[in-house]
């Protein structure tokens, strides 16, 4: 139940939405396209689905090629951002509908969405309208009515994207472990790498209509391939032309091998974490995030002189122009 | 005559209970008041009227009247006609609206525009309009003055925006993902259109439908040069009113007017309840 995408090519007028585009998705894991919007990642899943038409290149799924294939004989289970529930329909008969299409025998209908219904916690709402239930229960009855046909590949546009936070950290634990039971090939596009990480087993980093890099969540944390990836996967700071994390940052209050020198200027505290802004002696500002026993240790004040170093061993990436402000990228320091 | 039905995108199964006993506040009630004799002073009371003058003659004189070979033709003329186009325009209007909502092409914004006239033009001028058209002096050669095909065509011509313009917005407003939910999930065109779509927008078909019927029965001005009003051939109940209320007899016109009138209500009823079991059966 593998996915191949070769040299998968797709233009909407002048934009270029995918540029020769090659992954491989393996069999029953739970895989997170993962990017910026306007990446290409929706546009990718929407072509493995049969949504959109690549203008060039080829799908295969489960071995067959599915580059020509319309969506009804792809066997693919779509979930899509904002539900796409069958406004009229009980959600009971919204969970039937891919099974009443293919005639099956009304008592198998039956129960099949029973078992569906349990799998995704709606049992008592059956007999309710989509507009009846909350956001997090109807993605949860749009799960169910794309598991109901039996699919190859389950695919899921953002599913948790209309969905606050709470909800949203909820319905993540809760796809981990339905994809645990059901093992299907699951591929989810995502904006929010903290739901990537969490969450999926492979992570294909997609920007520019092109992919980044390919990779287990570790991989790609530890060991990203180029400043992208380094800067939307996590927090990072600068130091000289490095770009690092900001935990993987060592604060000496005196001069070691390879330190630089500056001092203090900002301490925050944010929760569990302490977060030190220093001015190196060249006048580049660094982030650093210490742990509050690790501060404590070190009795940092406001304007004391200290000295950085990267931790070893941490991943670390060569910035490409060194003209950006050195400081972390606030965006990403915000989403963490 | 519309007002039953005329709600269209309605939400499916909408039905509450009644809310009933809650104490009104007062301005809640004011506006109730004011509601109630306003509907009261334009509808129920002429309506009232109506039916108290066709009943002045008594039973008797009320089935004379309507039974009377040359009436009872007109209201069979009318009626059948008013359903025939209704159907018509179920059809046409649906599939007009269709391609002005999905379809991108040179001239749509004109088309807009033009689909209204049917309704903006007095009708009288319509009339004429196809009577210079289609009368015997047809620059097309087309000549149907004095036949039933007239009526059929003035009716045609006058009702044409009334489905368009109550199922284009619903149209409009559907979820396209609902589609493609439907078709990823093993959904045909067919299937998608007939068990997603249709069933969303009947409520506004039905709405538009006893609109186009409620315009047709009524209908005078735009046929009424064309047809030639032949007794027991081509003359319309309307038309047959007119005449009667000419021949001092308000009796006969008032009753012909119960019968549309009854006949109006049975269909926004019976469409009513084709809307609730299409939208159901999904």
């Amino acid at each position: 139940m593998s996915i191949e995408i070769s040299h998968v090519g797709k233009r909407f007028g002048d934009f270029v939405a995918l540029d020769n585009v090659s992954v491989s998705i393996p069999s029953g894991r739970l895989t997170a396209l993962l990017g910026p919007s306007g990446g290409g990642k929706s546009t990718l899943l929407r072509i493995i689905a049969g949504l959109e038409h690549a203008d060039t290149g080829r799908i295969e799924i489960d071995g067959v090629d599915a580059t020509r294939l319309p969506p009804q004989k792809r066997n693919v289970g779509f979930v899509f951002q904002h539900y796409a529930a069958f406004k009229h329909l009980s959600v009971r008969r919204n969970v039937a509908f891919g099974l009443e299409i293919r005639k099956r025998p009304k008592d198998e209908i039956d129960r099949r969405v029973d078992e569906l219904l349990a799998l995704v916690h709606l049992q008592q709402f059956g007999e309710r309208l989509p507009a009846q239930l909350s956001g997090g229960q109807r993605q949860r009855m749009a799960l169910a009515r794309a598991l109901a046909v039996e699919p190859t590949v389950l695919l899921l546009d953002e599913p948790f994207g209309a969905l606050d936070a709470k909800v949203r950290k909820e319905l993540r634990d809760w796809l981990r472990r339905l994809h645990d039971e059901v093992h299907v090939t699951t591929v989810f596009v995502t904006h929010d790498q903290a739901e990537a990480l969490e969450v999926a087993d492979e992570i294909v980093v997609i920007n520019d209509g092109r992919v980044e890099q390919t990779g287990s969540p570790d991989d790609l944390y530890d060991r990203p391939a180029n400043e992208f990836v380094m800067r939307f996967l996590g927090p990072v700071t600068q130091l000289d032309d490095q770009l690092v994390r900001p935990h993987d940052l060592q604060i000496h209050t005196r001069p070691e091998p390879s330190t630089v020198a500056g001092r203090a200027t900002r301490i925050t505290r944010v929760g569990f974490e302490i977060r030190v802004e220093v001015t190196t002696i060249t006048g580049q500002v660094v982030t650093v995030t210490l742990t509050r026993n690790e501060f404590l240790a070190l009795g940092l004040r406001n304007d004391a002189a200290v000295h950085l170093r990267i931790a070893p061993n941490s991943p670390t990436t060569a910035v490409a122009t060194t003209d950006q402000p050195s400081s972390t990228s606030p965006s990403l320091a915000a989403s963490h | 005559m519309t007002s039953t039905t005329l709600v269209p995108g309605r939400p499916a199964g909408n039905r509450r209970p009644a809310r009933t006993g809650l104490p009104l506040t007062r301005a809640s009630g004011l506006g109730l008041g004011v509601a109630t004799l306003w509907f009261s002073l334009l509808v129920l009371i002429p309506l009232s009227a109506v039916a108290v003058t066709a009943s002045g003659g008594g039973w008797d004189g009320f089935w004379q009247a309507v039974t009377d070979a040359q009436t009872s033709a007109t209201i069979r003329l009318t009626v059948g006609t008013a359903l025939l186009v209704t159907l018509v325009n179920i059809v046409m209007g649906t599939l007009i609206a269709w391609v002005l909502v999905r379809d991108r092409f040179f001239g749509k914004r004109a088309l807009e525009v033009l689909i209204d006239v049917p309704f903006a033009l007095p009708t009288i001028v319509a009339g004429l309009v196809l009577l210079s058209l289609y009368g015997p002096n047809s620059p097309l050669g087309v000549n149907i003055a004095n036949t039933r095909i007239a009526v059929f065509l003035a009716f045609l011509f006058v009702t044409l925006p009334f489905v368009v313009r109550t199922v284009q917005p619903v149209l409009a407003e559907l979820d396209p993902q609902a589609e493609e939910a439907a078709a990823s999930l093993g959904a045909g065109r067919y299937t998608t259109f007939r068990r997603i779509i249709l069933p969303s927008v009947t409520p506004a078909i039905a709405a538009g439908a006893a609109l186009s019927f409620a315009r047709a029965v009524g209908e005078y001005g735009s046929l009424v040069l064309l047809s030639g009003n032949l007794p027991m051939r081509t003359e319309v109940a309307s038309v047959r009113i007119l005449s009667s209320i000419e021949n001092d007899n308000p009796d006969s016109a008032a009753a012909v007017a119960v019968v549309l009138l009854a006949i109006s209500l049975a269909v926004i009823v019976v469409l009513d309840v084709i809307q609730r079991r299409v939208m159901r059966r999904g």
